[in-house]
């Protein structure tokens, strides 16, 4: 259909030339993402890729199994594709871009498949494939049945090449695809986009593929460096950092998505890039086979993600002692997860302030919200003359007429000063 | 069939017993004698329902908190009003390498944030703190809870009515040390309190050698 006959039929129709590259990329990724399946995939431009499978029929439990399985995964990356099975190379993937779905195992299958298709598939020149409709042929059954000399003769040696590679009269070696060493996709969105969901979709569609591309390689992300790019300011980035190495499309999907929920977008977005530098190996037992199948460090360290993503990584945090007779050097936060050297202390309260709050001092006594009546039991820390964070002070528990008991203490260099400092939770 | 017999099938109930909901021991016999089941219950909700911070409420949860500790799961302290002194829970037996301290910034990344950790089934505990929550939230954090299996404890500063926790404890400061529980809610069981728990509120751990410059006596449980 020519643009101008489909503009009378839809007015409001948007066009959008095709990009040459971007389908090459495409195919490459779609390459990558087959390694699942087998370590043997070759790409066969500008549309087709060839999965070499005969090691991995048993492994699905049957050919239909398997390509079941193929289908089910490119219909999550979000493509379609006509998926034959066959001896031979060209064979399969003649029978693809003709739309037969076809399943065959065996030679004699194979012959009687092939007799039928068009002569389109060889992929002539036109003046060629003319030459050879004159002459009465329609189908490679008609070409095969010619003597061999005529066929080289008319349209070149290189179709007879091709017609023996089909039928598996001649070996058919193929260059394996050698995946490239980092993951790098990007993808255009169908239209501008300033809502989350709109901006998950493609995202998803990338992490899916690039559970193909570790899965393959045995190999888990340890951060996702996302771009999004609208057509004025720069792209707003950001990277997701893993605990664990993981591959699990469902899950990195859930981080993506609470990360991109606290994000405010300057404008639309025309396109998402995903990047995956930072691998670290991760074995079968993470695969798809066993998939929801996790350990509890996995389990911590998934939770640990998804708080960080959401909201932060400083707002997520781990607590350790620390060797100090300073109550305010006694204790850090860390990474949580990190464990302390120092012993506890069972003296203290289990509330601290994060600074000392000075005390009024009303009748010789310390005062917060009330008069403050001190227990007569004094604990003297005199501590950090060393790092000029020098502490020199004595610590009461006082009771609130309430009820409450404080942590307060007095300043040894200046007698008369109180400070509040902790609750005994 | 003896009598014996017919105790021992699984779809014979004792009315004097508790439905069998899982719950950890509070450390505390007078307290696990009150509560169904026998102490706090895990996979649900609790809620404690105190005017201020500061007269034992975390103390009174430190044994449990103590023992989950030592399991595989995180024990999240979600908005704490001040900061979890490190030293004090380290002396309580508490393992702080599974701590989790988490500051969310507004109200719906803290509500996020209870309900996530509930739900993952990666807590073996959730301690939240917030204000102002409806009935609904609390029924979410309930079912979350229980998809989790999370022992989750909200403080809050008010009774919420209808809450739909599994358990409701009121705290006020009693006095010399103890504290004046009272069991607004429990499953199968009548309100009951207040109950005075004498415990001592600092940890009541002896410090460890040398530590202190100054000795003062360890302190002791005082009426």
């Amino acid at each position: 259909m020519r643009v101008n006959e489909a503009f009378v039929l839809m007015h409001r129709l948007r066009v959008r030339p095709r990009e040459a590259a971007a389908e090459a990329d495409a195919l490459a990724r779609l390459a990558a993402w087959c390694g699942r399946y087998t370590s043997c995939v070759s790409l066969l431009p500008p549309d087709a890729l060839l999965l070499e499978v005969g090691g991995s029929i048993a492994l699905y439990g049957g050919l239909d199994r398997l390509i079941e399985h193929v289908r089910g995964g490119l219909a999550e990356l979000g493509y379609t594709a006509c998926l034959a099975a066959a001896p031979t190379p060209l064979g399969a993937a003649w029978l693809a871009r003709c739309g037969r779905e076809a399943r065959i195992l065996d030679h004699a299958a194979l012959v009687r498949a092939l007799a039928e298709l068009p002569l389109d598939c060889l992929g002539l020149e036109p003046k060629q494939e003319e030459l050879l409709r004159g002459l009465g042929l329609a189908t490679l059954i008609d070409c095969v049945r010619l003597p061999r000399d005529g066929i080289a003769r008319r349209v070149g040696p290189h179709v007879l090449d091709l017609l023996d590679r089909a039928f598996g009269r001649k070996p058919d070696p193929r260059p394996a695809f050698v995946p490239p060493e980092h993951f790098r996709a990007r993808l255009a969105l169908p239209a501008p986009a300033t809502m989350h969901d709109a901006l998950l979709f493609p995202l998803r569609r990338l992490l899916f593929e690039l559970a193909g591309f570790l899965l393959a390689r045995g190999l888990g992300a340890m951060s996702l460096e996302i771009a999004l790019h609208g057509a004025r300011s720069p792209a707003t980035r950001f990277t997701l950092r893993l605990a664990t190495p993981s591959r699990d499309p469902r899950y990195l999907t859930s981080l993506v998505r609470e990360r991109l929920e606290r994000l405010l977008l300057a404008e639309p977005v025309e396109d998402v890039a995903l990047e995956v530098t930072e691998f670290a190996p991760l074995g079968a037992q993470a695969g798809d086979l066993f998939a929801g199948f996790e350990t509890p460090a996995e389990r911590r360290a998934q939770l640990l993600e998804r708080l960080q993503a959401r909201l932060g990584r400083e707002a997520v945090q781990g607590l350790a002692t620390r060797a100090d007779h300073r109550p305010e050097q006694a204790w850090r936060t860390v990474e949580p997860g990190a464990s302390s050297q120092a012993p506890g202390n069972g003296r203290r309260p289990l509330w601290l302030l994060p600074e000392p709050m000075a005390l009024e001092v009303r009748g010789g006594r310390p005062y917060w919200e009330g008069p403050l009546a001190l227990e007569p039991d004094c604990e003297r820390i005199e501590s950090g003359w060393w790092d000029g964070a020098e502490a020199r002070r004595d610590y009461f528990i006082a009771r609130h007429p309430d009820g409450r008991r404080f942590w307060v203490f007095r300043d040894l260099r200046a007698p008369a000063q109180w400070f509040l400092h902790g609750l005994f939770g | 069939m003896s009598l014996q017999r017919v105790l021992q099938r699984p779809d014979v109930w004792r009315g004097s017993q508790s439905p069998a909901t899982p719950t950890i021991a509070s450390g505390l016999a007078a307290l696990d004698a009150l509560l169904p089941g026998g102490g706090w219950p895990a996979n649900a909700l609790t809620d404690v329902v105190l005017a201020r911070e500061g007269i034992g409420e975390l103390r009174l949860l430190l044994p449990a908190l103590a023992h989950l500790s030592r399991g595989d799961r995180w024990i999240a302290f979600i908005a704490p009003p001040y900061i979890p002194y490190a030293p004090a829970l380290a002396a309580a037996g508490v393992d702080l390498s599974r701590l989790l301290l988490v500051h969310p910034r507004g109200r719906t990344e803290h509500f996020w944030a209870i309900e996530t950790s509930l739900r993952a089934g990666a807590c073996a505990a959730v301690l939240g703190w917030v204000q102002d929550v409806a009935a609904a939230h609390l029924r979410r954090w309930q079912l979350a809870a229980e998809a989790g299996g999370a022992l989750g404890v909200l403080f809050q500063r008010q009774n919420i009515p209808h809450s739909p926790a599994a358990l409701r404890v009121q705290l006020a400061p009693a006095d010399g040390t103890a504290l004046a529980l009272t069991i607004l809610k429990r499953r199968g069981g009548w309100p009951v309190g207040p109950v005075r728990l004498e415990f001592d509120y600092a940890v009541a751990v002896p410090a460890a050698a040398g530590f202190s410059a100054r000795d003062m006596q360890p302190r002791r449980a005082a009426g």
